[in-house]
C-alpha cells in the first residue's frame, strides 16, 4: 500500500503545537480517583506508550480520551477538538481498539470491517479497495470469509487494528494491544503497528503494562501509578534515571513501587484472565 | 474556539441522511448474523407453539372467554404474536450487555455514529427477529385453521406492527440494561416484566372480562394497542377496539419517546 497524505479536511482552524493534549485530566468513580491531574503532550506522527499496572488508570484515560468517559475534571484536545464539547469531531478522527477482544466472533472478517466502512461513511466507491487494502495490509486476505470466531487471538487483533485504520484516523488509540497474545503473535501485531505508522504517519497511543512492549515500539512513554504519572521520557531517558544498565523493568519498579499483590483488583485480573482465554 | 455548524436546510437533510444509513447499518449488522446462525430463529418457534397447540386448544375446547363473534383460537392467534415478540425483544437488551462486555459497545460508541442511531439500529435489530416470528405464527396458525386474513395490505399491516412492536419492547429492555448493567440483575428484571405485561393486556383474554384496576392498567399497556392493531389486520372479522391510528399512534409514540431515553443513558452502559 502506497503512502497516504493525512487528511487534510479534518483538521480544525486553530493552531495547534501537539495532536494531543490533556491538562489535568482526572476522572473520579465515587471516592476512588482513577485519573489524577494527568497532562501530556503528543506531537504529530508520534508513538506514545501509557504502561503501568493492573488499576493504574490507563485505561480510563484512554476513554475520556476516546470520548466514552467524561472527565471530572480538566482538559483534554484531540486533533485541537475538545473531547467534551466537541466529542462529535473528536470522534471522526480518532480510531480505537478497546482492551477487550471487540471483533464480532458471528460474522466474518470481511463483514467486520464492511460494517465499520459504513459507520465511518467511507464512500462507496472506495469502500471495497478500503476493506480489500487492510486486509492485505494486515495479512488477513486469506481468512477475510472465515467467521472471526474461527481466528487466532493474533488475528484477532490484526483484524481489530486494520477496523480502526479504515477511516485513516489521526489519532490511533490501541489499549494491551497484545494483552494475552503469545510472543510470535505479539511481534507479528508490533511489526503491523510499526508498519502503520511509517505508512500512514499516524499519531498512536497506546497502553500496556509490558515493558518489553514499550521499550520496542514507544518514542516516548509515561509510567502511570496510582492514577499519576509517575514519570515520562524516551525509554533511554527513563533508564538513565534510574542507573547504569537499568532495563524498563527496573525503571517501572522504580517509579510505580510496584509490588505483587498491592494493585490490580478481582475484577481486573479476571477481565484479563478472559481476555486472555477467548485469544487462546 | 470552533465555529458551530451552521442549521441550514442542507445540513438537516445530510444528517437526516446519515442518521438513516447508521441506523440501516447497525440493523444490517444483525441480519447478517442472523444469516449466519438460522438455527437460532426456529429454536424460538417452540415458545408460540405450545401457546397455541396446547393453551389455546384446550381453552377454545371449554369456550370460557367471551370473544364475540371470533373463534377463540382466531382470538388469540395475533395476542401470541405480540407475546413472542414481547418476549424476544424485551430480553434483547442483554445482547448489549454481552456486546460492552465483549467491547463492540465501546467501539460503537467512539464511531461517530449518534447515539439515538445506534439505538434505533437495535431496535431494529430486534425487529428481524420479531418478523421471523410473524412468518412462525403464521405458519402454526394455518395448520390449526385460524381464519387469516390474506389481503396484501393485512399482511403488511401485520408485519410492521410486529416492527413497531419489537422496537418499542426492544428499546424497553435497552433502557432497563442501561440501568442495571449486569447480566445477573437483567434477567431478573426481565422475568418480573414480562409477564405482568403479557397479563395486563388483551392477548390471550378481553379487558372487559377484568377487573376495573386491571382494566386501567392495561389501557396503559402498549402491549395492548399492539394486539388490537395485529387482531384488526391479521384474521377474518377481527375488528379493533381503539382504532388502527390510536393503535400505530400509541406504538410509534411510545417508541420514539422511548429512542430518546435509551439515547441518553446508552453511554451509561460502559
Amino acid at each position: 500500500m502506497s503512502r497516504v497524505q493525512t487528511d487534510l479536511v479534518n483538521v480544525p482552524n486553530v493552531e495547534v503545537k501537539s495532536i494531543l493534549e490533556t491538562q489535568s485530566l482526572t476522572r473520579r468513580f465515587g471516592t476512588l480517583v482513577a485519573v489524577d491531574r494527568v497532562s501530556i503532550s503528543l506531537s504529530p506522527g508520534e508513538m506514545f506508550g501509557l504502561v503501568g499496572p493492573n488499576g493504574a488508570g490507563k485505561t480510563t484515560v484512554i476513554k475520556m480520551l476516546t470520548t466514552l468517559l467524561t472527565p471530572t475534571f480538566g482538559d483534554a484536545w484531540v486533533a485541537g477538538y475538545d473531547v467534551v464539547h466537541h466529542a462529535a469531531q473528536v470522534r471522526r478522527v480518532i480510531g480505537y481498539v478497546p482492551q477487550l477482544l471487540s471483533a464480532d466472533g458471528s460474522i466474518t472478517g470481511y463483514e467486520n470491517l464492511l460494517i465499520f466502512a459504513k459507520l465511518y461513511h467511507i464512500p462507496r466507491g472506495e469502500r471495497e479497495k478500503r476493506i480489500h487494502d487492510a486486509l492485505s495490509f494486515m495479512g488477513l486476505e486469506e481468512v477475510s470469509d472465515k467467521m472471526v470466531r474461527e481466528y487466532s487471538g493474533g488475528m484477532i487483533r490484526r483484524l481489530e487494528i486494520a477496523e480502526s485504520m479504515l477511516h485513516r484516523p489521526r489519532v490511533l488509540f490501541l489499549d494491551e494491544p497484545t494483552v494475552g497474545l503469545d510472543p510470535i503473535a505479539r511481534r507479528a501485531v508490533w511489526d503491523h503497528i510499526q508498519r502503520l505508522r511509517c505508512d500512514f504517519g499516524t499519531t498512536i497511543l497506546l497502553t500496556t503494562h509490558y515493558m518489553e512492549e514499550a521499550d520496542e515500539l514507544c518514542d516516548r512513554v509515561a509510567i502511570m501509578h496510582l492514577g499519576k504519572i509517575a514519570a515520562i521520557g524516551t525509554p533511554t531517558e527513563l533508564k538513565a534515571t534510574v542507573g547504569e544498565g537499568a532495563t524498563l523493568d527496573d525503571v517501572f519498579v522504580h517509579y510505580s513501587g510496584y509490588e505483587v499483590d498491592t494493585v490490580g483488583n478481582f475484577r481486573d485480573v479476571s477481565r484479563t484472565r478472559r481476555v486472555a482465554r477467548r485469544l487462546a | 474556539m470552533h465555529k458551530p455548524p451552521t442549521l441550514g436546510i442542507g445540513n438537516v437533510l445530510t444528517a437526516a441522511f446519515n442518521f438513516t444509513t447508521d441506523t440501516v447499518t447497525i440493523a444490517e449488522l444483525e441480519a447478517r448474523k442472523l444469516h449466519h446462525d438460522f438455527t437460532e430463529l426456529l429454536t424460538r418457534a417452540v415458545q408460540p407453539a405450545l401457546w397455541l397447540l396446547i393453551f389455546g386448544e384446550v381453552l377454545a375446547q371449554i369456550r370460557a372467554i367471551p370473544t364475540g363473534q371470533l373463534s377463540y383460537l382466531d382470538f388469540m392467534t395475533p395476542g401470541i404474536l405480540a407475546q413472542s415478540v414481547l418476549f424476544i425483544a424485551i430480553f434483547y437488551g442483554i445482547a448489549v450487555i454481552w456486546e460492552r462486555d465483549l467491547g463492540i459497545l465501546h467501539k460503537m460508541l467512539a464511531s461517530p455514529a449518534p447515539r439515538s442511531a445506534l439505538v434505533l439500529g437495535k431496535a431494529l435489530s430486534a425487529s428481524e427477529r420479531g418478523l421471523s416470528q410473524a412468518v412462525i405464527i403464521y405458519v402454526l396458525a394455518v395448520l390449526i385453521g385460524v381464519h387469516i386474513n390474506w389481503s396484501l395490505v393485512s399482511v403488511l399491516g401485520v408485519l410492521f406492527v410486529v416492527i413497531l412492536g419489537s422496537a418499542l419492547f426492544s428499546t424497553f429492555s435497552l433502557i432497563i440494561a442501561c440501568l442495571v448493567r449486569t447480566r445477573e440483575r437483567f434477567m431478573g428484571v426481565g422475568q418480573l416484566l414480562t409477564m405482568p405485561l403479557f397479563f395486563a393486556s388483551n392477548a390471550i383474554y378481553p379487558i372487559s372480562i377484568m377487573p376495573v384496576w386491571l382494566q386501567a392498567i392495561s389501557r396503559g399497556n402498549p402491549l395492548t394497542y399492539e394486539v388490537d392493531a395485529l387482531r384488526s389486520l391479521m384474521v377474518v372479522g377481527g375488528g379493533s377496539v381503539y382504532g388502527i391510528l390510536v393503535d400505530m399512534a400509541a406504538l410509534m409514540v411510545s417508541t420514539a419517546i422511548l429512542v430518546l431515553i435509551a439515547a441518553r443513558l446508552y453511554p451509561r452502559v460502559i
